[in-house]
């Protein structure tokens, strides 16, 4: 279905990756936010309260914390409204318990993370990318995600709103993973028309109350269809393992039934989900460049400098950046790793994606990760060179 | 025993049920996951007896009637109602029923939860709903201790109360819950204990009909935990103490409602008066600050007038 005109700012407008990401939100139909102040993700919410009561059927409320906003998101999933949180990296550790809670109840939801250095406190104000692993691996547990990783604000309009569609299709928690940089960033940012913007409805359950049974999956998709309370269906939600019924059940068989869906509702669609830009990476014939950056954020725009760094000294290098990047292109980079030379990892943190990368290139080429510890972008000159050092 | 021979003593007892008798609790409940949990002699079955007569008495439409638990034996009260129920994790039923509520107002939102769920790691955000006045009813069964993970200290537990993680008693200053609940707002709060059924059934009606933050504690036995390890006796025990040492006091100053160890109970209905809810205020100032820019959110009470 196309977009609720009311939430959709159409036209070309000036503005940071934080509102870009609000705005993206909005169009996409979201309706609930829960959040907590915290830099320098901030002003995603700051606009929502500004936007909110002029849209009309939203709601924004402050909550004590952040364990509050990520729970409080849930209760509105199953009131019915496509709902949303915004932290940075504190607020989004406190989050990481109800993570799991949408990951086992399956209820869609999109959690944001504007990411700064870490750990704990670390650099309020300054960016980082050290939280990608948490945002997959964060809870405890076994299940899966989808995170989004925008560049530019432009980007972060484009994929908030994309993250709606993908956590109500498959049911699962969404990460939008900006970074201060491109949270911060003004840049302009075009907004369509509501009628050129396809909104994934909630897959509502076609069933009568009395035969429906929350998590018993009627087609190929591995995702149950939805209700939300007050609408006679009496369902029951836990975060225990449960049946069909919703009903807690504590033994390995119901364990391994539930686990297996969840998990595999997105591993075995990871190649329709994930998402990725290549500039130079491969011709028209087939040939793939000798080295590969891969980055991600605002590290991939930086990258592109030192890429062209490296070009004019006669290396022939590309870029592959992928911007839904849990679950990761993982056929796409076995691909790469098979005809480049060398694969260079770029990013802002101390080895993240980099083991996706090396674990995918199993040995075919060599791996290189030029990563510190956050707080500014790279020196594109030291990507130039390891490009050029990796290319020998 | 044998397998076989507890199989043929459990057809026994149902046997010895007539086929016309019916529970009035039955249809309030999942029956199709009875038995619960619970142990012979604990008070949180009882509560949620009261409870449904108060569902019975109040005429809510049920498919409107939504209830939220945390974790703990308390916690598994929203899987035993035949309701829209969510068990959801440690401390947190009242901000998800927040999101519940603030996302479909026309619900009745009802958090049931024990005392160390709603007052330790859930104590922050009980206290900013009452200061919110979020339309909940929020029902504390109060047993002074963890029982699902093996009668651990609470912040209810007095002292010299025994307790697993306080072998030579407990010694930190409980909290007063009323006393709570009032400092920070709640519209209605009230504390019975479960020898005291009608009075609890009664308030939680009152509760159900409030708008606004509602408060009621119950204070309910442990016998396998709590009961056992103070050397209190079994439920029946618990019971005579209730009926000795309860005094039913409404309107008492919530400041002097505090439980010592098998001390005097303070019961009745505290606090009962009228303040905006959270929806309500924030229709309010932005009604007030934009104007006809504003649509209002719904608040639900066109439905609860009809009701």
């Amino acid at each position: 279905m196309k977009a609720d005109p009311r939430g959709v700012l159409t036209g070309a407008h000036y503005m940071d990756g934080d509102h870009a990401c609000c705005e993206g939100a909005i169009a996409a139909g979201c309706r609930f936010v829960a959040g907590y102040p915290i830099t320098p993700s901030t002003e995603v919410v700051e606009r929502i309260a500004q936007r909110f009561p002029r849209v009309g059927d939203g709601v924004f409320i402050q909550m004590e914390d952040e364990i509050a906003s990520s729970i409080a998101i849930q209760g509105a999933v199953w009131g019915g409204k496509k709902a949303m949180t915004v932290t940075s990296g504190p607020g989004f550790s406190l989050m990481m318990e109800h993570i799991g809670l949408a990951a086992i109840v399956e209820a869609p939801c999109v959690f944001v993370d504007v990411q700064r250095g870490g750990p704990s406190t670390g650099l309020p104000t300054l960016p980082g990318q050290a939280d990608m692993m948490q945002a997959r691996w964060g809870s405890h547990g076994d299940y899966e995600i989808i995170a989004v990783c925008p560049n530019s604000p432009q980007e972060s309009f484009d994929l908030t709103f994309l993250a709606f569609n993908l956590a109500e299709k498959y049911r699962v928690p969404v990460m939008v993973m900006l970074d201060e940089c491109v949270g911060h960033m003004h840049e302009r940012v075009v907004i369509p028309p509501a009628e050129q913007l396809d909104v994934v409805e909630r897959k509502w359950t076609d069933q009568k109350p009395g035969q429906y049974k929350p998590y018993e999956v009627t087609d190929k998709s591995m995702v149950p269809a939805m209700c939300k309370a007050g609408d006679g269906y009496r369902i029951h939600i836990t975060g225990l393992t449960h049946d069909e019924r919703g009903y807690p059940v504590m033994n390995w068989q119901a364990q391994e039934k539930l686990i297996h869906r969840i998990v595999n509702k997105i591993r075995l669609n990871a190649d329709e989900i994930t998402r990725f830009e290549e500039t130079d990476v491969e011709d028209k014939q087939g040939n793939v460049a000798d080295v590969v950056v891969v980055a991600y954020g605002i590290t991939s725009r930086v990258a592109m400098r030192g890429i062209e760094l490296a070009r004019a000294k006669g290396v022939k290098v590309g870029l592959h950046r992928p911007t839904v990047i849990w679950p990761f292109p993982e056929k796409r980079i076995r691909q790469l790793a098979q005809k480049a030379k060398a694969i260079v990892v770029v990013e802002m943190n101390y080895g993240q994606m980099y083991y996706e990368v090396e674990r995918l290139a199993a040995g075919k080429c060599q791996t290189r990760l030029l990563g510190h510890g956050g707080g500014t972008v790279h020196d594109p000159q030291t990507i130039c060179d390891a490009i050029v050092e990796v290319s020998r | 025993m044998s397998d076989d021979a507890a199989k043929s003593l459990t057809r026994d007892v149902f046997a010895t049920k007539p086929a016309t008798a019916t529970n009035p609790v039955d249809p309030y409940l999942r029956m199709d996951r009875m038995p619960s949990i619970w142990c012979g002699g604990c008070g949180i079955g009882t509560t949620v007896n009261c409870f449904t007569r108060a569902l019975t008495e109040c005429g809510l439409d049920l498919d409107k009637v939504a209830i939220v638990s945390g974790i703990g034996c308390t916690g598994r009260v929203a899987g035993y109602l035949n309701l829209d129920s969510f068990h959801t994790t440690h401390g947190r039923p009242i901000p998800f029923a927040t999101g519940l509520k603030l996302a479909n107002p026309e619900l009745k939102v009802v958090v049931y939860s024990g005392d160390g769920d709603l007052f330790a790691i859930g104590g922050n955000h009980f206290i900013h709903a009452a200061r919110r006045n979020i339309d909940l009813v929020v029902i504390c069964v109060n047993n002074h201790t963890y029982g699902m993970t093996g009668g651990q200290v609470t912040p209810t537990t007095p002292e010299p109360a025994i307790a697993s993680t306080t072998p030579y008693g407990a010694f930190e200053f409980p909290f007063n819950l009323p006393y709570l609940a009032d400092s920070c707002g709640a519209v209605y709060v009230a504390r019975w204990t479960t020898y005291h059924v009608r009075q609890i059934a009664r308030s939680m009606k009152e509760a159900l009909s409030k708008r606004g933050f509602s408060f009621i504690e119950v204070i309910s036995p442990c016998p396998t935990l709590y009961a056992r390890r103070n050397k209190l006796g079994d439920g029946l025990d618990a019971m005579k103490y209730y009926q000795e040492k309860s005094v039913i006091k409404h309107g008492a100053a919530t400041s002097e409602v505090g439980i010592g160890f098998q001390g005097e109970i303070v019961c009745g209905k505290f606090i009962d008066r009228e303040r905006e809810t959270w929806i309500e205020a924030y229709d309010r100032r932005h009604e007030v600050a934009l104007g006809a820019k504003f649509t209002p959110y719904p608040t639900g009470l066109v439905d609860a007038k009809k009701e």
